[in-house]
């Protein structure tokens, strides 16, 4: 089967983002094919690279970049939400003048297109959210 | 390779302004419609607060996006189910909300109605006939 | 055509569950993960929703949240996030009710 994950809110504030993953990575395991994860909304704070939990604590973000490397997944940052909640890779720093990036690795800046695409493409949309 | 048409429901549950699940909702909306798929909306719980008339943001420094719902028609999106138990709870009528029209290219440009007032167990069949649900 | 029906909210917060169960259809299930697992728990009111109903529960999540298995409502499958990917498997779509 092939999956599209949506995560609507960002990572420490709702159980979603991590419902996500682990859902995720369970479907990896049994065989199942990722197409893509979409974060929106709040979701896209699941891609900053800047992040620092205490240190008995998960690391969210990082755990996202460790499954995409391991699997090759594409992991898309709605470029709207990203915008509005300072989420920036180089080509949007560029784009609008700002003088970081954040973005953390394995994760990517795209439109909304990306996440109908993945509704066209994929046997399941699963989204979570709050 | 020819895409396969498929049947999209974007599902809205959530008033508008308190948080921003509409609006991104609605942005979603508008980019899908560019897809050529099959688009249906629907707006039950306190979604159906999103379609109230005269929406007035001035106050609360927020953009107004109530307009950005009438121009549905327009990007070909048609089918915009409203369930009745949602606005009966809510004290509401459909003369509460806003009065969305398409027009019918094969009928002359005939103005129609988009809204199309459902009950639960009508909502929940045409649920059950969509391929993809999105929700926010 | 079935649909899985995704409940992350407590019954007791959110009208989502009542909304859920009174629009599914025979052959669809329900899953209560986060704080939907509350809705399965036997004594509580709103476990009545549930009859009816296939309803699967997370078991990480009702163990995070102190509830045992013995406290759910007749008939509830108790499943971990594998569970949960073959359930999205066997049926055709889901429906998350944020």
């Amino acid at each position: 089967m092939k999956l599209t994950i949506q995560v609507n809110e960002g990572p420490y504030q709702h159980q979603s983002a991590d419902s996500a993953y682990y859902f995720a990575k369970a479907a990896l395991e049994k065989g199942h094919e990722i197409y893509r994860i979409f974060f929106y909304h709040d979701g896209v704070n699941n891609g900053t690279r800047l992040t620092t939990p205490p240190q008995d604590d998960r690391n969210i973000v990082a755990r996202w970049s460790e499954l995409a490397e391991q699997h090759d997944l594409d992991m898309v940052l709605c470029v709207a939400a990203a915008q509005r909640r300072g989420i920036v890779d180089d080509g949007e720093a560029e784009r609008n003048g700002k003088d970081a990036t954040n973005i953390a690795p394995g994760f990517r800046i795209s439109g909304l297109g990306q996440l109908i695409e993945g509704g066209v493409q994929s046997d399941r949309l699963v989204v979570f959210g709050d | 390779m020819a895409e396969e048409t498929k049947k999209f429901m974007y599902i809205n549950r959530k008033a508008p302004y308190g948080t921003i699940y509409a609006w991104e909702a609605l942005e979603v909306v508008l980019i899908g419609a560019a897809f050529e798929q099959d688009v249906s909306v629907a707006f039950m719980d306190d979604g159906v607060y999103q379609l109230a008339k005269g929406q007035d943001t001035s106050g609360i420094g927020m953009k107004n996006f109530s307009p950005t719902y009438a121009a549905l028609g327009d990007f070909e999106i048609t089918k915009i189910y409203v369930e009745k138990e949602s606005l009966e709870e809510r004290g509401l009528t459909l003369d509460d909300l806003q009065h969305l029209v398409w027009e019918d290219e094969d009928e002359d440009w005939a103005e129609k109605d988009s809204i199309r007032l459902v009950s639960r167990a009508e909502l929940g069949d045409v649920l059950a006939g969509q391929d993809v649900l999105f929700n926010f | 055509m079935s649909m899985l029906h995704l409940v992350n909210k407590s019954p007791y917060e959110s009208n989502n569950l009542s909304t859920a169960s009174s629009i599914m259809k025979g052959g669809d299930e329900l899953l209560l993960i986060e704080d939907g697992v509350y809705g399965a728990v036997k004594a509580g009111k709103a476990s009545a929703m549930l009859e009816g109903c296939t309803v699967s529960v997370m078991g990480p999540d009702l163990a995070a949240r102190g509830i045992s298995e013995d406290k759910l409502a007749d008939g509830i499958n108790v499943i971990d996030y594998n569970g949960f990917v073959e359930l999205v498997e066997k049926n055709d779509k889901v429906q998350s009710w944020l």
